[in-house]
């Protein structure tokens, strides 16, 4: 029923309210002496000479590409999963082609050397 | 419409379930100090109160009474939410945790598992945001680390949890609990138990697995633009993700609120859960004290490389117990 769900709506309001009030309570109760050097970013005492916008390593858009294929893969078992007690063999020989397609890509991206980080 | 079982119970819930998490955050830092100070074989707090008990209540007067800072290079709205980003959905996971006998602790929905999926892919933006945001150095390289290391472990763990929802065949967690387990399948569950304790621990980016806020490399990675309030929200979310992953594994690995009477007496059963959350936090602290900090590639390559492989030949493992011994 549809109507079940409603508590976890009440709660997701409920929630962001909450954060809502702590953002917005200490902006209230805290002093404001501001200066220019409190809003300057933090190098350690170094003075900054460039910002953050900047190029890094490709190897994290990697891992997030590589990620998309696995996390795919998981979402698509979940339905199986919860089904495989009724449907018993059946259902393990038709989840075997897939495994067996996404096992041949994981050795391959292995022996590719996807997996190792810093190479 | 049945407004008081629909609304009135629900909220009343809710904000006892709220209470009772933010005091348990409190007393998780004090009991985090204390038993690292005794790691260490020192006192840790004892000043504020009897044996430091006032100590989380002054910390957080302390935090809300700071100046709030907002410097000039940050991308404003998004610096600001994002540390009730990373606060809010560690609250949220708990509505469908049951704690007593065929009750959980806010909504009796079916999708138990995927709600707590679900709500743990929301966990990861606002560190995400938060680094990227500050437009600091520090903080974008501690984001990065994190997107990285969050997006890696949530696959073994993922995988974990889909191995124990064969097992159950039922996507309620009251259900999991309530249903009687054969001796093998407690055994098979415990096997897996330590490698997804891994997971949970690189997932809340906890110790040994903090590097996104490593503060010999990164002063304090992705949170160091952040002061004041800003600041404890992130500690917050931090500590709660503890207790509700810590719950989290209760459920699925120790029979959640299950215990000598629990069916009988129904209030022994959500003591018997906390009992079992304060053991499992404990452990949490236990690591920190004693396991030393990985490098960054040996921490991804393991996952990758180890754990990935491992959570999947678990996976068909479980499928063929489940359909071949049930």
């Amino acid at each position: 029923m549809a109507i079940d769900y409603l508590p976890l709506l009440i709660m997701i309001v409920l929630g962001a309210g909450f954060g809502a009030l702590v953002l917005i309570l200490p902006a209230i109760l805290g002093p404001k002496e501001t200066n220019s050097q409190k809003l300057e970013p933090y190098e350690s005492g170094i003075i900054p000479f460039s910002d953050a916008r900047r190029r890094f390593p490709v190897k994290y858009y990697l891992v997030a590409m590589l990620f998309l294929i696995f996390d795919i893969e998981v979402i698509f078992l979940y339905p199986w999963a919860a089904v495989l007690r009724d449907l018993r063999v059946f259902a393990l020989v038709a989840m075997a082609p897939f495994l067996l397609v996404l096992l041949v890509g994981f050795i391959y991206e292995w022996k590719k050397g996807a997996l190792k980080w810093g190479e | 419409m049945d407004w008081l079982n629909l609304v009135v119970f629900p909220v009343i819930r809710i904000v006892v379930l709220f209470v009772v998490l933010l005091t348990g955050f409190a007393y998780l830092t004090l009991l985090e100090r204390k038993l690292l100070g005794r790691f260490q074989v020192r006192y840790g707090p004892n000043r504020a109160g009897k044996f430091g008990l006032m100590q989380p209540l002054a910390d957080a007067v302390k935090a809300l009474f700071k100046e709030e800072i907002i410097p000039n290079h940050v991308d404003k709205p998004i610096y600001v939410i994002a540390p009730a980003l990373a606060l809010v959905p560690a609250l949220l996971i708990w509505a469908v945790i049951p704690i007593a006998s065929g009750m959980p602790a806010v909504a009796d929905v079916s999708i138990g598992f995927l709600w707590i999926l679900a709500i743990a892919g929301v966990e990861g933006y606002g560190i995400i945001l938060a680094g990227w945001s500050s437009n600091n150095n520090y903080s974008l390289l501690g984001a990065l680390r994190s997107s990285a290391q969050m997006v890696s472990y949530e696959l073994p763990m993922g995988m974990f949890l889909v191995s124990i929802l064969i097992l159950a065949g039922d996507f309620s967690l009251v259900n999991l609990v309530d249903n009687a387990r054969p001796w093998w399948e407690w055994i098979w569950l415990w096997l897996a138990f330590p490698f997804f304790f891994i997971c949970i621990l690189a997932e809340t980016n906890r110790s040994p697995f903090d590097l996104p806020e490593t503060e010999n490399e990164l002063v304090a990675g992705f949170q160091t633009e952040y002061g004041g309030m800003k600041f404890a929200l992130f500690m917050m979310a931090e500590y709660t993700n503890m207790i509700t992953t810590s719950a989290i594994m209760a459920t699925l690995f120790f029979g959640g609120w299950r215990g000598p009477f629990a069916e009988e007496i129904v209030w022994l059963g959500p003591i018997y859960l906390l009992a079992k959350i304060f053991i499992l936090l404990c452990l949490f602290i236990w690591v920190r004290a004693s396991v030393s900090r990985p490098r960054y590639d040996q921490l991804m390559t393991f996952c990758w490389q180890f754990l990935l492989p491992l959570s999947i030949g678990y996976m068909v493992i479980s499928a063929l117990l489940a359909v071949f011994l049930k």
